[in-house]
């Protein structure tokens, strides 16, 4: 048996590339993307498998690289938020959450879209409260989660122009209302 | 950035020689599957092995079988399997709610059902940093040899934190367990437990957890309620698991476990004695005097300490609601097919039944 914290070879695919790294196997999964790999858009949040800030796609499924260690993901195919987008084209999901205002300070986002495709990918349709259970894991301290929701519905009913739209004028809306109400 | 300490990590080629590697290294090697406990337990100095076991890849853990004896689930399979495995849900609803309130779905996609069996006792003195405990004094769980919950008591109070261990117990379930030389033994699930958070398992240093089997479903409803503070994410609380056998309309034997009030899983099935030789119409409609006076006796025995979130009292009145709930929820479920309760193993974990 090798020594304790000896490094080892992991194979991995990551965003569609095969890498073959000499790792610590005692170094997260989180800390292989981001300081290995330089792949900075998975966050780090609590590091305790409490926030879901760290999520990644392994094989489809969402998991916390936080916990993971390099030694349990050798041969899978790892996705992180830096593999959503197709070259400059954003996912729907992605410009979901811009178009609806599905992120304020926007670090609990990469996880959350990856938790949410993760969800898509397997069921298409989601209800709300599907929408909402597929995504209990990853906390947001900004948006009180009703934006988020709404962007994975959009974006699941590919339907992201027109509910962007219809979120404006119902801001817009609103701000009238309030306006009429204001005394002159 | 919370670092990990230097380990080794061996992928085991089977689960003989995993638990080889277990007997040959001591308490300085520990199995990983999922890693969801285990990883941040190591991150805060809890947990201090140096070889890390790795298990979850083996496909010998991952089967789910069923026969005339029941149904055999692999220990490496996911939490987020069973939950969604349509079959386990319609046999054990029970089980399978257990199994879909662990954590987060993220979780429940890397944590297995092997590791939710053995997962650690819980307490607010030891689930905190290495700096915080040190700070404070350890307490005897880790490092320490003083209960800082109970000053006075002789052995660790720190609490079971299984889901699905209480619904395995009610259930009537075995756990196969397989020793370095490859040697199986099976034994009740509510055996691999003992009264201790600091040496909560029976198993050896050197056994592995390989599978555990449930019953033949034959007559027998299941359910679980948990006690938590949000609906994800947290360990229970409180909680009762419930199996409830009928003939006809008429309760032939119930079971009750409740998780989280104590180092153990604890076996409460003597209070469901008066629900026994009467119609499941009582429980459901509207004898609320019978399900409290079966509530309340079901956690009389339960003595949950202030060393878990929220007030304990609380939690004890909580579990008693869990209890009547959980009742409830069982009584209202279909009638199960398949053989009669008698062949459900009903005599392997006792409970109150008829006659």
């Amino acid at each position: 048996m090798s020594g304790a914290g000896e490094k080892q070879v992991v194979r991995l695919t990551v965003n569609g590339e095969d890498h073959e790294l000499l790792v610590r196997p005692h170094a997260t999964v989180l800390e292989l993307l981001r300081e290995d790999l330089r792949l900075t858009g998975t966050k780090h949040g609590c590091e305790l498998g409490e926030c879901g800030a760290c999520t990644v796609l392994v094989d489809g499924q969402a998991q916390l690289s936080c916990l993971l260690l390099p030694g349990q993901v050798d041969g899978a195919c790892l996705t992180t938020i830096e593999g959503l987008a197709d070259g400059p084209v954003l996912h729907p999901l992605q410009r979901a959450f811009a178009a609806l205002g599905g992120l304020q300070c926007g670090y609990c986002t990469p996880g959350m879209l990856l938790a949410a495709k993760a969800l898509l990918d397997t069921n298409p349709t989601p209800s709300r409260q599907q929408i909402k259970e597929a995504l209990a894991g990853n906390l947001c301290r900004c948006t009180g989660y009703a934006a988020i929701v709404d962007a994975v519905e959009a974006a699941a009913l590919g339907a992201v122009e027109a509910a962007a739209q219809d979120a404006v004028e119902a801001a817009a809306l609103g701000a009238v209302e309030a306006a009429a109400r204001t005394p002159r | 950035m919370l670092r990990l300490p230097p380990f080794s990590f061996l992928r085991a080629r089977d689960v003989a020689e995993a638990a080889g590697l277990l007997a040959e290294h001591g308490d300085q090697a520990m199995l990983v599957a999922g890693g969801t406990d285990l990883v941040p337990k190591m991150k805060r100095g809890q947990l201090t092995p140096t070889l890390l076991v790795g298990v979850g890849h083996l496909a010998e853990l991952g089967h789910v079988s069923a026969s005339d004896r029941g149904v055999e689930i692999g220990a490496g399979v996911t939490l987020a399997r069973v939950a969604a495995d349509a079959r386990l849900g319609a046999a054990y609803p029970g089980y399978v709610q257990a199994a879909a309130s662990v954590s987060s779905p993220a979780l429940r996609n890397a944590g297995t059902i092997g590791g939710n069996l053995c997962v650690d006792t819980r307490c607010n003195y030891y689930d905190m940093s290495f700096e915080w405990r040190q700070a404070l004094g350890f307490c005897m769980k880790k490092d320490g040899d003083v209960c800082r919950v109970a000053p006075a008591s002789t052995y660790c109070r720190a609490i079971a934190s299984s889901d699905t261990a209480p619904v395995a117990i009610a259930l009537g379930a075995t756990v196969v367990l397989v020793g370095p030389g490859g040697q199986r033994r099976e034994l009740a699930a509510a055996d691999l437990y003992q009264d201790d958070g600091r040496c909560y398992l029976t198993k050896q240093p050197g056994e592995v957890v390989e599978s555990l089997r449930l019953p033949p479903p034959g007559g027998w409803r299941s359910a679980y309620v948990k006690v938590r503070r949000r609906h994800a994410i947290d360990f229970p609380l409180g909680g009762a698991a419930v199996a409830l056998a009928t003939t006809g309309p008429i309760i032939e034997a119930c079971r009750i476990v409740l998780t989280a009030v104590g180092p153990r899983p604890l076996d409460v099935s003597a209070a469901a004695e008066p629900l026994v030789g009467r119609p499941l119409a009582e429980v459901l409609g509207g004898d609320v005097g019978l399900l409290a006076e079966v509530a309340a006796a079901a956690v009389k025995p339960a003595k949950p300490l202030d060393n878990a979130d929220l007030h304990y009292v609380w939690r004890k009145q909580m579990t008693r609601r869990a209890v009547e709930q959980a009742i409830r929820q069982a009584a209202r479920q279909p009638a199960p097919h398949g053989a009669p309760a008698a062949t459900f193993g009903a005599d392997a974990a006792g409970g109150a039944k008829r006659g």
